[in-house]
């Protein structure tokens, strides 16, 4: 009797200790890919590297400014199309949860947030690109906010719900009309949660190369034209890693570490908000 | 009109556009597909092999690189993935210990997978590839076994963080129960709380595969893009292939003619249906579990 308890005691207290072994491993990976990327890219980054266009081959030298540029716009560009886009239909969501439109929008979201990055990038190819002509900084920034859409929403629809229904029906009661009871009493209140839902999908978006690939395509020139081809951070990583020469692949780290920081720093900041507002991203 | 109605209709207006990118993408897809499906068939599926400069397209490469891929990545994570549902779910739920591994795991999910990619073949490549010459196959560095290792990392946020919320869910009164008939932890653990969550940790691990398979970057630098199939087992999982992304990556910017850009986006659309089945069964799934 004692030594079959003590069995299933020591079998308990193993258990456990596997149980924290694995779940403490898998940090490894993450831990050893940042050192690694910080390592190998900070040294990389300086003025120069900020504000110059990448080296033709065979020269040193050069920086990732049409990279940095290109981002920059069409993550704008990007967030311009989805925020309202997404900020309304996620209003929508929350305010008529039982509606057929509901349902059916409510399908298209997760429908949306399933669909493979590259797929996108094939769709908005026979939406822009192919009418247009060519390759174009705009089919890039409609690829991604297709890609931003559904966090926005879900992130929306998700802080307005948890928000009292006595704000509402208090404003309501006051005779405020139902646009400004929404846009001024309910948005501000659960401003946060909708933020920190923009944030992530900007975190989400800029790290993106997939749907880039047959939209925005890349440029080894500074541009900041919206109908032409467009580097960005991602895509130029993808270009100069799988280059064959050394000093491409050092401006490759350089331009991993300043992605890395962006999204790592936006992810934090994220954290912290959601944090103090308890919000389930 | 009122402003109240003009605002009501952009409400509704802006949900109906949702509706209609998504109608939009599945009719895009297959009214692209159809010049392949036409010519070439249901036998596109399973013919073996891809060759466009003679003209023959066979998915089957591509079907068995995802699938391989996919499912070695999710064997790999699961193990993972349940100890820190269970870790973070019942041994420590709460804390600035738990707060701050279950951030560090949500920091997986956020890199990018082009930082993952990159990283892999410069720094994982060249130790499988010593890995391979110790075992006695062909040392590519590069393949179908590099990818998944790369693969089931990135996954394991994604079930990770569903079944930590799961587990928490478990009523307290079933587990005070067990204990107070002399069960242990583990024991409680095993059958009370794994019973309970079952179907929600599975509906997790679902959800993870519809990331593997769908995902495209740090696999096209991983796999090698090759388009023929390896002919022992070994050589097909430590040698270098293809999914159905990474071909799509690939291959589209150089399709010349129709049957062959179509033929690629015949595989975008298999590609869209299988993540969406599976992450809708996944999603209905934890719906279910949730309002229970």
């Amino acid at each position: 009797m004692e030594a079959r308890i003590r069995i299933r005691n020591t079998k308990s207290i193993l258990f456990k200790g596997v149980i924290v072994f694995l779940a403490f491993l898998i940090t490894v990976p993450l831990i050893i890919v940042l050192l690694y990327i910080i390592k190998q890219g900070v040294t990389q980054v300086n003025w120069h590297f900020l504000t110059h266009v990448p080296a033709p081959v065979g020269e040193s030298g050069g920086g990732i400014s049409n990279a940095l540029l290109g981002s920059f716009i069409m993550v704008m560009m990007s967030s311009v199309l989805a925020i309202p886009v997404g900020m309304f239909a996620g209003i929508y969501l929350s305010e008529n949860p039982h509606t057929k439109l509901a349902y059916y929008s409510g399908l298209c979201v997760d429908i949306l947030q399933g669909v493979p990055s590259i797929v996108v990038g094939i769709v908005i190819y026979f939406w822009l690109v192919k009418p247009l002509g060519t390759f174009s900084a705009i089919s890039g920034s409609v690829a991604l906010a297709i890609m931003m859409l559904p966090i926005v929403i879900r992130s929306t629809e998700q802080t307005l719900r948890l928000l009292p229904p006595s704000l509402k029906e208090a404003a309501l009661s006051l005779g405020v009309p139902y646009h400004r009871v929404i846009l001024k009493v309910i948005v501000p209140c659960g401003f946060a949660g909708i933020l920190s839902g923009i944030m992530l999908s900007i975190a989400r978006i800029i790290g993106e190369t997939a749907p880039l690939l047959f939209t925005a395509f890349g440029n080894p020139y500074l541009s900041s034209s919206i109908t032409k081809p467009m580097e960005s951070l991602p895509h130029l990583i993808f270009t100069y890693a799988t280059s064959p020469y050394d000093e491409w692949h050092n401006l490759a780290w350089g331009a991993s570490f300043i992605l890395l920081m962006f999204v790592l720093t936006l992810n934090i900041i994220t954290k912290l908000i959601t944090r103090k507002w308890n919000i389930q991203l | 009109m009122k402003w109240e109605t003009i605002f009501r209709r952009i409400l509704i207006f802006m949900s109906i556009i949702l509706v209609l990118i998504v109608i939009g993408i599945l009719i895009t897809l297959i009214k692209e597909s159809i010049p392949s499906i036409k010519s070439l068939g249901i036998g596109f599926l399973w013919g073996k092999v891809w060759d466009p400069v003679s003209n023959i397209y066979g998915a089957y490469p591509f079907l068995i690189g995802t699938l391989l891929t996919s499912f070695i990545a999710l064997i790999i994570s699961i193990p993972f993935s349940y100890a820190v549902s269970i870790y973070l779910g019942e041994y420590n739920p709460k804390g600035w210990l738990s707060n701050l591994l279950k951030n560090t795991i949500e920091l997986i999910a956020a890199v990018p997978s082009i930082i993952y990619g990159f990283w892999g073949l410069f720094v994982l490549v060249p130790i499988i590839r010593t890995f391979e010459a110790k075992i006695g196959v062909a040392p590519y560095g590069i393949g179908i076994f590099t990818s998944s290792l790369i693969l089931a990392v990135m996954i394991i946020p994604y079930a990770a963080s569903l079944g930590i919320t799961l587990i928490r869910m478990v009523p307290s009164p079933l587990k005070e129960g067990a204990y107070a008939l002399g069960a242990t932890r583990f024991e409680v653990i095993r059958s009370v709380i794994m019973p309970f969550t079952r179907s929600g940790l599975f509906a997790g691990v679902l959800l993870s595969l519809g990331r593997a398979l769908g995902e495209t970057m740090a696999v096209t630098m991983l796999i090698g893009n090759t388009s023929t199939l390896a002919h022992t087992f070994k050589d097909l999982i430590f040698g270098p292939s293809n999914t159905m992304a990474s071909v799509i990556a690939n291959e589209f910017t150089e399709a010349d003619h129709t049957v062959y850009l179509s033929a690629l986006i015949e595989l975008g659309l298999v590609l869209f249906f299988v993540t969406v089945v599976i992450n809708l069964i996944g999603k209905r799934i934890i719906t279910r579990f949730t309002n229970n």
